[in-house]
């Protein structure tokens, strides 16, 4: 019987946790939103979602950021777990120089880069003493949406480049080396090598960067918010205004589900199209 | 032995439990003030060193308006009162009425009637129940404050102290054209409080209206001229939550704001600036007078004790502290010293020109919207959005906007408030 019981009694505290902390709220979230919020019908707070101003616009920069930022850290990730292989001495120090942003919170970075990009920020105060710039230069404004989507961009990729980087790092090192040093000998160039053996073994690895990393992204907040304030509203943030500022707990729930649907469609899209087989896998 | 493993698996968890339960909030008797205004570590050390010396022993605590609104909630549905007195804006004890978070207090607004708050200010505490929810705490209002090297660039025939709209946009135009870069600012960002200059100072003036008359042709007018000034102020207006910083970084010569947002400014230079009213339009000059108040929570676990605060903090002699230490202004028959310090003697002057101006309109804070304050404020910054920064119609953006104003006023069944005529039923959106 204890070895039946233990286990369980020792899964027991996170279970609880989790149930109490996470399903709980969620499925309050769910409710929620699906009140009404005073008009009788179910989708009442769906509806004020989608025909709000900012919905749209929301949508479409939340996907943006997306579609942009996560394939450049894939690549950049790849690029970097490459180099940290070929790396003989330091190469712990290395990797640890490239994850310290993971040890930074979202608005924190979010108001470093606010610190360098403003008009009154560093950069802008080094061009301008390099006699680059006329003046204190607006990047950030409603006024300049390019510029301003660059810089959310820089800021997530330094910020979260790192998410990715570990997983792929941890998986290239589960490749073993005969399957390289096999091709190398078949006369496989370096490119060669990298198409034809390390991406495909590190297929599952990919998949699991990819759905943190989506996940994650399409979560992002606080270095937008830090960045861009209103001018550029993307979903989390417009769950957060809803709760906050508009004080409507449905239509912010309402928002808080939309994100939770989009993340889990967009995991099993990762799950399908990255699907590995088990017989191929190392 | 297995039965050995199984009690200390269950007391690991019967500890864990245990754990969560004995983890109390501070000691339940003692007198709790929870505030959302003079939140800044210095400002509210001088509450609890300076203001409240004097009263009986407070424990001064500050939150941020929206967890401030989330633990009052769940305090009053737990049923669990650990806070007895609370001082917030207006707009944030408003929807703490209808949540039932707060006990009435006639009796301890009867003990005030020698303080000479004013009775409108008396009324406002009533949140439109009928019964005293909140007590008049201190007051502030909006102002333009003004950098003294934009004076040089005022438009022909304007005078800084009596400024139009129009007068507002030309001298942008010039500030403009003269420095190179647009000088007006307003707090438009996502902190700032810029719903308040539409509701408060634009629209009445405009309009005599804040509700009513929301897609009037003299809405269309203002918007329109709105639009225009908008030209001449600087693009990261968005991005402004208080002020007192693009002021103080050079970047706005001429600022709009709550006193308690340019104060730093001021206070670090009070020779660069004056304080003048907000600008006038064609049915006067309105300003919006912000009203903080102190309530007592339902349940309060010292209620006496909490009575006693603020009969001490609407002492006049607190009052006038309150001024010269923090830069808000007294509710009550009080005289400010002449030895303010320079910086809030500005802050004082700005308020005084802005209430006794000839032109004067009051444009009081929302009554009786209960929760729907937030969504009231975006009707305001959304037809804003749509309007100046989209570039959407002015006639359909005001007509499809008045309807979501009509079903959040109706849904509240909240009669008009100044500058609107009062109403029978629901303030009507014409």
């Amino acid at each position: 019987m204890n070895q039946r019981i233990l286990p369980y009694l020792l899964v027991a505290p996170a279970v609880v946790f989790l149930g109490a902390f996470f399903i709980v709220p969620l499925v309050q979230t769910i409710v929620l939103s699906f009140d009404g919020g005073g008009t009788g019908n179910a989708l009442g707070n769906y509806s004020r979602m989608v025909n709000d101003l900012n919905f749209g616009v929301s949508l479409r920069n939340t996907f943006m950021l997306v579609l942009v930022v996560v394939p450049l850290q894939l690549a950049m990730a790849l690029a970097m777990g490459m180099m940290l292989q070929k790396i003989e001495r330091g190469r712990e120090m290395v990797l640890w120089i490239w994850t310290i942003p993971l040890g930074v919170s979202d608005l924190a970075a979010g108001l470093v880069w606010l610190a360098l990009l403003q008009n009154t920020g560093y950069i802008n105060s080094a061009l301008f003493h390099l006699g680059l710039l006329d003046g204190p230069t607006p990047w950030l404004n409603s006024e300049t949406p390019v510029t301003l989507f660059a810089a959310i961009v820089l800021a997530e990729v330094w910020r979260a480049t790192a998410v990715v980087l570990i997983v792929i790092v941890a998986g290239l090192q589960t490749i073993p080396k005969e399957f390289g040093e096999a091709a190398e000998i078949f006369g496989a160039k370096p490119w060669r090598k990298f198409t034809r053996i390390t991406l495909p073994l590190l297929k599952p690895s990919i998949q699991s960067a990819l759905i943190l990393r989506t996940v994650l992204a399409f979560e992002v907040f606080a270095a937008v918010y830090a960045l861009g304030g209103r001018n550029f509203p993307v979903l989390v943030g417009e769950a957060y205004t809803w709760q906050n500022e508009n004080q409507n707990y449905g239509v912010a729930a309402a928002y808080a589900v939309l994100i939770m649907v989009i993340s889990l469609a967009a995991t099993l899209v990762w799950l399908k199209a990255l699907r590995t087989n088990p017989e191929t896998q190392a | 032995m297995m039965k050995f493993d199984l009690i200390r698996g269950t007391a690991l968890v019967a500890a864990l439990v245990a754990g969560v339960a004995t983890v109390r909030p501070a000691a339940a008797q003692e007198l709790v003030f929870l505030s959302t205004q003079l939140r800044p570590v210095d400002e509210a050390q001088k509450v609890r060193d300076v203001l409240l010396k004097g009263a009986p022993k407070t424990v001064y605590v500050v939150d941020e308006p929206s967890p401030f609104t989330v633990r009052m909630k769940a305090e009053t549905e737990s049923g669990k009162r650990t806070i007895s007195l609370v001082g917030a804006l207006h707009g944030e004890l408003q929807p703490l009425a209808p949540l039932g978070a707060l006990d009435t207090i006639d009796d301890v607004a009867a003990k005030l009637g020698d303080r000479g708050i004013p009775a409108s200010l008396m009324e406002l505490g009533k949140l439109g129940t009928g019964k005293q929810v909140y007590i008049p705490w201190m007051q502030a209002t909006y102002v333009m404050v003004v950098n003294k090297k934009a004076l040089a660039h005022l438009p022909a025939g304007a005078n800084v102290e009596t400024l139009t709209y129009k007068q507002l946009a030309d001298w942008g135009k010039a500030l403009a054209e003269k420095t190179g870069s647009r000088r007006i600012g307003f707090p438009a960002g996502p902190k700032g409080l810029f719903p308040r200059f539409l509701q408060g100072n634009l629209y009445p003036s405009y309009t005599g209206s804040m509700v009513t008359e929301f897609r009037s042709a003299e809405a269309e007018t203002m918007w329109n001229d709105f639009k225009a000034l908008w030209t001449t102020v600087n693009p990261n207006a968005s991005s402004y939550d208080f002020m007192q910083e693009p002021l103080m970084g050079g970047e706005v010569w001429v600022a709009w704001d709550h006193i308690a947002r340019v104060k730093d400014a001021l206070q670090a230079a009070p020779n660069d600036y004056i304080v003048v009213a907000p600008p006038a339009g064609p049915k006067g000059r309105s300003y919006m007078p912000v009203i903080a108040g102190l309530a007592i929570t339902k349940g309060a676990p010292d209620r006496a004790g909490a009575a006693a605060v603020i009969e001490h903090l609407t002492k006049p002699g607190t009052q006038v502290l309150t001024a010269a230490e923090v830069g808000f202004f007294p509710v009550v028959n009080a005289t400010l010293p002449a030895d303010l310090s320079p910086g809030v003697k500005l802050l004082a002057e700005g308020i005084a020109k802005t209430q006794t101006a000839k032109d004067a309109v009051v444009a009081l804070l929302p009554v009786g919207l209960g929760d729907k304050g937030g969504e009231f404020n975006k009707v305001y910054l959304d037809t804003f959005q749509r309007i100046v920064l989209r570039n959407e119609p002015v006639r359909a953006t005001l007509d499809a906007q008045a309807e979501v104003m009509r079903g959040i006023i109706n849904g509240v069944k909240a009669p008009c408030w100044a500058p609107d005529k009062a109403s029978d039923g629901p303030c009507p959106v014409k």
